[in-house]
């Protein structure tokens, strides 16, 4: 039989080089592809980044050692319209970007997905702590938390669609991290102690708003800090230096901590206020995407997550309009912050989500 | 799987004769050509003896004829040797944009250290105009280089016209014949050329070697520093078995070879016209005549190159989309811009390039295989299916 094709999408990291290794021992042909989102000139060699020169160099040796083809494909375009310049409106806009979804979204799932297809794969593949499942009643793909909940990944896959689920192999949904580390040393890999990629990987030094501002040319205007009555407490630096929830670096004393608990764009202000103020049980969020079904029809009671690190937290969830849906917790959440996302769990399952908004 | 080679710009096999002059000095003829002792001289021997067949296949004097590691180096020798020696007669150095980066970088690099360079355009065939470098030339320029003929699109550039005009203005004149040397005739003298680079890796020779030629009298600035090596121009102990490779290959590549460029050529329009009738929205980048015996590079519209190649891997089929110099980049060719495409259609081009061996049966393979893939690759293009909405 026609042996199934898997491109593997490849950082040199330990993730994507076990998740490769694994599918070879199924049987499958794969292929390694590595990205490359990169100006040569300007990118930061960072050992911690998923598509630098330094990945390119390992995902080729892992590559070589397993003895399967490796492409290193452009997708600069693509990250840099659907990642980078995304990100940059978000935060002009006061809101907080989530660059990995996106990235996830567009350019793993879409850009690279569609090489794939194209060169004849059946599959794409990587390296994240997620499972995906076809439910054999109504023939839906469904992703499902991993096995190793501490490293679950499925919340920054929460927008994949049914076409790219049903292309998609994740062959690290059954393993934990030390699991994956143990077969990384016994197979010999070099990476097996890389350490896991952290922050934003195209932000040198993980300063955000100076790479924004160099990256526009364009300084952020500072504005004033006021409190929930709109008396001014002081000068910011300009919003896209703030997120909700913030307290350090506010360069503000005021005898009492005080938090970011808004941004506003069109008068250029930010609200400051207390803990409680931050505290919220209504969320809204639109660019929605489910994955047991296209549409919301009935409310439904569900989990919710609304930050990568938050614990699922009950709530119900409506449409109130077209691409708007209303989630209601049952106990408060802090800094609910418009831009990140939100997504929903039944149990482990991922029923979907969308990114948070203001209203 | 058979493999079909059709990567030739990029570098090419060693012969067989050349690899068998190369091993004695690999083995047991080892000694420094610059030592005294008779057994050594067989080595300075084997390097003059080189020098003496790069010579004569460009019709340049053994003493005209320096040793590098290649043809970067020899790019890089001439033009910054060339207006160091020359500079205080001026700053000004005329190239142009569809250079090698071996050239490009380089006056780039000349540039932000107060040289100032014209990057001639080009036609939509990738040639200069004589009326620009006319035009472009100052009392201050000091160089003029421009390449013999283009390593993507294989156009071969008015190489005599520009001699003439460096002449009559009595600037020195610089080509990188990489890609040249091997299919076409090239005479230095004929040409006005006072400096040519060329590697011998491009014409079944080895790797690491290659030869800067320079007029006797064109004053260049030595570039590595070191012994006597090369009449004390080019320090560093020669690479002798890689130099005897050299000049064996070069001999071989004009031996015989009226007729290696009809077959090349015929095999080339073979491919050309092969392509062109059975694809359509495809389009032969560069001079359908004017061009390398052994160069072929097409557009195909709604096509990404990197894909194609891969998919042409994947049957045994080794092509490139532009130069492999430039491929770690991944950027739109520089070359296929210059010449007007606009940046999806320079992204959508492969270039094959013949060599030794090539059969009409290697030709045939690969257009029997390619329409299938491109018209996979445009099935699945959203680009396509607007296209063709449109229609």
């Amino acid at each position: 039989m026609h042996k199934q094709k898997v491109v593997v999408g490849m950082s040199g990291g330990v993730d994507s080089s076990v998740a490769a290794y694994l599918l070879q021992q199924q049987g499958y042909e794969v292929i390694g592809m590595t990205m490359q989102i990169w100006d040569k000139d300007t990118s930061e060699d960072r050992e911690d980044s998923c598509c630098g020169l330094s990945a390119i160099d390992d995902a080729r040796r892992v590559c070589q050692m397993l003895d399967i083809p490796h492409y290193v494909m452009n997708f600069r375009n693509d990250f840099k319209r659907d990642v980078v310049d995304y990100f940059i409106n978000e935060y002009k806009k006061g809101r907080t970007p989530n660059p990995c979804i996106a990235c996830n979204r567009y350019v793993k799932w879409e850009s690279m997905l569609n090489k794939a297809l194209q060169i004849g794969a059946d599959f794409i593949a990587t390296g994240h702590y997620a499972n995906i499942l076809k439910n054999p009643e109504t023939g839906r793909y469904q992703l499902v938390q991993s096995k190793a909940l501490a490293k679950d990944q499925t919340y920054a896959l929460y927008n994949l669609t049914q076409h790219q689920l049903k292309h998609t192999l994740m062959p690290l949904g059954e393993y934990d991290k030390e699991e994956v580390r143990k077969i990384a040393t016994e197979i010999g890999l070099l990476v097996a102690n890389k350490p896991d990629s952290q922050e934003i990987c195209f932000v040198p030094d993980n300063n955000y708003a100076k790479y924004i501002e160099e990256t526009t040319g364009t300084k952020s205007e500072a504005g004033n800090f006021i409190n929930k009555n709109g008396e001014v407490l002081g000068k910011h630096k300009g919003i896209i230096n703030y997120t909700i929830g913030q307290r350090k670096g506010l360069g503000v004393a005021l005898g009492k901590p005080v938090f970011v608990s808004n941004i506003n764009v069109t008068d250029n202000t930010i609200t400051l206020g207390d803990n409680q103020d931050l505290f919220t049980n209504v969320v809204y969020a639109s660019n929605l995407n489910f994955m047991p079904f296209d549409r919301l029809e009935s409310k439904m009671n569900i989990s919710a997550k609304i930050r990568y690190s938050h614990s699922p937290s009950n709530c119900s969830i409506e449409m109130i309009d077209k691409d708007k849906i209303k989630c209601t917790f049952t106990t408060a959440q802090r800094a609910v912050t418009p831009g990140q996302a939100i997504v929903f769990y039944d149990t482990d399952k991922v029923i979907g989500g969308g990114t948070i908004e203001l209203i | 799987m058979k493999k079909i080679y059709l990567d030739h710009a990029a570098t090419t096999p060693i012969k067989k004769a050349v690899v068998d002059a190369m091993l004695p000095y690999l083995t047991e003829n080892f000694g420094n050509p610059s030592s005294v002792y008779q057994m050594a001289q067989v080595n300075k021997k084997a390097v003059d003896e080189a020098r003496e067949q790069v010579a004569a296949a460009i019709g340049a004097k053994a003493q005209e004829i320096f040793f590098t590691s290649g043809g970067t180096e020899a790019d890089n020798w001439a033009i910054k040797g060339i207006v160091e020696a020359r500079k205080s007669k001026g700053n000004h150095i005329i190239t142009s944009k569809v250079e090698h980066h071996a050239v490009l970088h380089t006056c780039e690099y000349l540039e932000k250290n107060g040289y100032e360079v014209t990057y001639l355009d080009v036609d939509e065939y990738g040639s200069i105009r004589i009326d620009d470098l006319k035009k472009a030339i100052k009392d201050t320029t000091i160089l003029i280089t421009i390449m013999y003929a283009n390593n993507e699109i294989g156009t071969i550039m008015p190489i005599k016209e520009i001699g003439e005009v460096a002449k009559a203005h009595n600037i020195p004149f610089h080509t990188d014949a990489v890609q040249a040397i091997g299919q076409v005739k090239i005479d230095v003298n004929d040409e006005n050329i006072d400096a040519l680079s060329i590697t011998a890796h491009k014409f079944n020779g080895p790797k690491g070697v290659g030869a800067l030629y320079i007029r006797r009298g064109v004053k260049v600035s030595q570039f590595m520093h070191g012994g006597a090596q090369e009449r004390g121009r080019r320090g560093g102990t020669e690479n002798v078995a890689s130099i005897v490779g050299m000049g064996v290959a070069i001999e071989l590549a004009y031996k015989d070879f009226d007729n290696k460029i009809r077959q090349y050529t015929q095999l080339r329009d073979m491919l050309i016209n092969g392509i062109l009738e059975t694809i359509p929205y495809s389009r032969l980048n560069g001079h359908l005549t004017n061009r390398l015996p052994n160069n072929v590079n097409i557009g195909f519209e709604f096509v990404e190159g990197e894909s194609l190649l891969l998919l042409l891997d994947m049957q045994g089929i080794c092509a490139s989309s532009g130069s492999a110099c430039t491929s770690g980049s991944l950027d739109p060719s520089h070359v296929l811009l210059a010449i007007g495409l606009p940046h999806e259609k320079a992204h959508g081009s492969v270039r094959f390039t013949l060599g030794a061996g090539i059969s009409d049966a290697d030709i045939n393979t690969v257009l029997e295989t390619l329409p299938a893939i491109v018209k996979r690759m445009r099935d699945m293009s959203p680009l396509y299916e607007e296209f063709l909405a449109k229609q």
